[in-house]
């Protein structure tokens, strides 16, 4: 397989596309025609060929712009990527655990050669050649998660296990929805989960972290998360919030189509070998109004979920204020027919919009 | 009256208790203002032969009555500011046993007890009580600025201008709660300032 990279951005011109292929594996996030917070988790072991499930970690045509786009923001701001003392061990297990994971599952991209603790590490598409000591920090030019979290599609969380909780002790976050890793770093996951509506109430958290904390070295897990995006800005950090919050007042009946994003989420949980901590990479996909309506199952979906979302949470992700445009746009996709069961598009089998 | 119910929030938001003695080799007591109530009720003779006070007057009339108590060593300074050096050795030359004893704002104590975790105290080991002012330490998540003794909401940032609401989600290790633009989607419309609990 051969991917072409696209040669795009995320900011100022916003020139980010999604090709036939990427619209087809977007993970549309609703399995039903409602949504309400669950703990969704699911054994991440693979999925459909050319799903982004199929590979521990999906390398998809977007890579090379978004590796450039967080270059960018770390020049801008170098606290979106920051490692507690104590979590060094940890950051070594989690660029093991990618380089090992994309050189054999993209062996035409990425190669891993070790020799003892003598690596070389081969990244074609960023024209990387690195030759460095495992173990060693002397011989990376930044620290192990910052080097290989530069070379990884989403965000990567790297929390510590101790006390029965976990804590987020270190990060590179530059994709995120709207939370600040500078000021969360270090706290619990209660209190980073702190602003959360409705679901610790639901005792989503609880049983989330009882999950978490007993996943298993070579059993990841998976869930999806959702929300909204106008203009497909991959930076939505509160830091720059004063920056890019007037973009959502610029929606129009026109432009919504192609200006409004469905902002997925693919987050995943892997336990580390060495330090026992998780590593949570928080994958982000973009995908336009207008390219979801071309699978007439997502279209009708997509109406009748964000119809139906209670108040709270269409504040909590920030859309509340548009809602009535996005359902005046989305109202003339659903006609009222029945939708399968799960979240593939379903494109042989589902009937055409009704006109 | 210097205490006050703090509303039910989320749960990054500290919680404060009252001071209780505990058993210790040593005891370092922190306070700000009317924080100094909470240590005079938590005070005895032999608790006082082991302590550490530092004080942090910001104008109230207890200063007096706190070095009448005859702690081993006592402290009144103009800030925290100025005291932290002295609070950072404090810890640092702790043995196993300390108790450590905050109380007065919320300022103050997230300050301290910053400085307690950074010397490798737990922050559940650590005496909390709130006094005095309801005042918050807000840092601004734009400029990373801290404001210090918000009282109002939304307020304006110190460091960079921005008009800043109040949230109540909170760092210990920045010691401060979090303050994000309120006008970001409609420049200029920013509301008439409240008292945070108001």
């Amino acid at each position: 397989m051969t991917i072409q990279f696209n040669d795009e951005t995320f900011r100022d011109d916003y020139s980010f596309f999604n090709s036939d292929r990427a619209i087809k594996r977007f993970p549309f996030p609703f399995h039903e025609d409602s949504y309400m917070y669950s703990v969704n988790m699911e054994q991440h072991r693979g999925g459909p060929v050319d799903s982004v499930y199929e590979k521990r970690f999906d390398v998809d045509e977007h890579y090379v712009a978004e590796m450039r786009d967080r270059a960018m923001v770390l020049a801008d701001d170098p606290l979106r990527c920051q490692s507690l003392p104590h979590m060094t061990l940890a950051g070594w297990d989690l660029l093991e655990l990618i380089m090992v994971s994309k050189s054999e599952d993209y062996p035409d991209l990425f190669e891993l050669h070790r020799d003892g603790n003598n690596w070389r590490w081969v990244n074609k598409p960023l024209g990387i050649d690195d030759s460095f000591v495992f173990l060693d920090e002397t011989t990376l030019p930044y620290g192990p998660m910052e080097y290989i979290t530069r070379q990884a599609q989403g965000d990567f969380c790297v929390l510590d296990q101790r006390d029965d909780n976990l804590w987020m002790d270190a990060g590179m976050v530059t994709t995120q929805a709207d939370w600040s890793l500078d000021f969360d770093i270090g706290m619990n996951f209660f209190e980073w989960h702190a602003p959360v509506p409705l679901a610790h109430e639901k005792g989503i958290f609880v049983r989330a972290l009882k999950f978490l904390l007993n996943i298993q070295q070579g059993a990841p897990a998976r869930r999806l998360n959702w929300t909204m995006t106008v203009n497909p800005l991959l930076d939505t950090s509160p830091e720059n919030y004063h920056k890019w919050g007037i973009q959502k007042t610029t929606l129009t009946p026109e432009n919504i189509g192609a200006k409004q994003h469905l902002r997925v989420e693919l987050q995943t949980f892997f336990r580390l070998p060495r330090s026992n901590a998780l590593v949570f990479p928080i994958r982000c996909y973009l995908c336009s109004f207008q390219d979801l309506m071309t699978a007439p199952k997502w279209g009708r979906r997509l109406h009748r979920v964000i119809r139906d979302l209670p108040e709270e949470l269409a504040t909590y992700k920030g859309f509340i204020d548009n809602r009535p445009m996005m359902l005046d746009y989305l109202s003339k996709f659903d006609d009222g027919l029945p939708t399968s069961d799960g979240i593939w598009p379903d494109l042989e089998t589902e009937p055409a919009l009704k006109t | 009256m210097s205490k006050f119910t703090f509303p039910q929030s989320i749960r990054s938001r500290p919680v404060y208790g009252t001071l209780e003695q505990r058993d210790g080799a040593a005891h370092l007591l922190i306070a700000d203002a009317e924080g100094a109530e909470a240590i005079l009720d938590v005070a005895t003779p032999a608790m006082m032969a082991k302590a550490h006070i530092v004080y942090i007057p910001k104008g109230a009339a207890f200063e007096d009555k706190l070095r009448g108590l005859n702690a081993a060593s006592f402290y009144a300074g103009p800030s925290y500011g100025a005291a932290e050096q002295r609070i950072h050795k404090a810890l640092a030359d702790a043995k196993m046993g300390l108790q450590v004893y905050l109380a007065g704002t919320e300022g103050l104590m997230g300050q301290a007890q910053n400085a307690a975790m950074q010397a490798g105290i737990p922050h559940t080991a650590i005496q909390t009580e709130h006094r005095g002012s309801t005042a918050r330490r807000i840092q601004c998540v734009h400029c990373k600025g801290i404001t210090e003794d918000v009282e109002t909401d939304p307020f304006v940032c110190a460091h960079c201008g921005l008009n800043l609401f109040v949230r109540d989600h909170y760092s210990r290790r920045l010691a401060a709660y979090q303050g994000v633009c309120i006008d970001a989607e409609d420049p200029g419309n920013v509301p008439e300032p409240k008292g945070i609990y108001e």
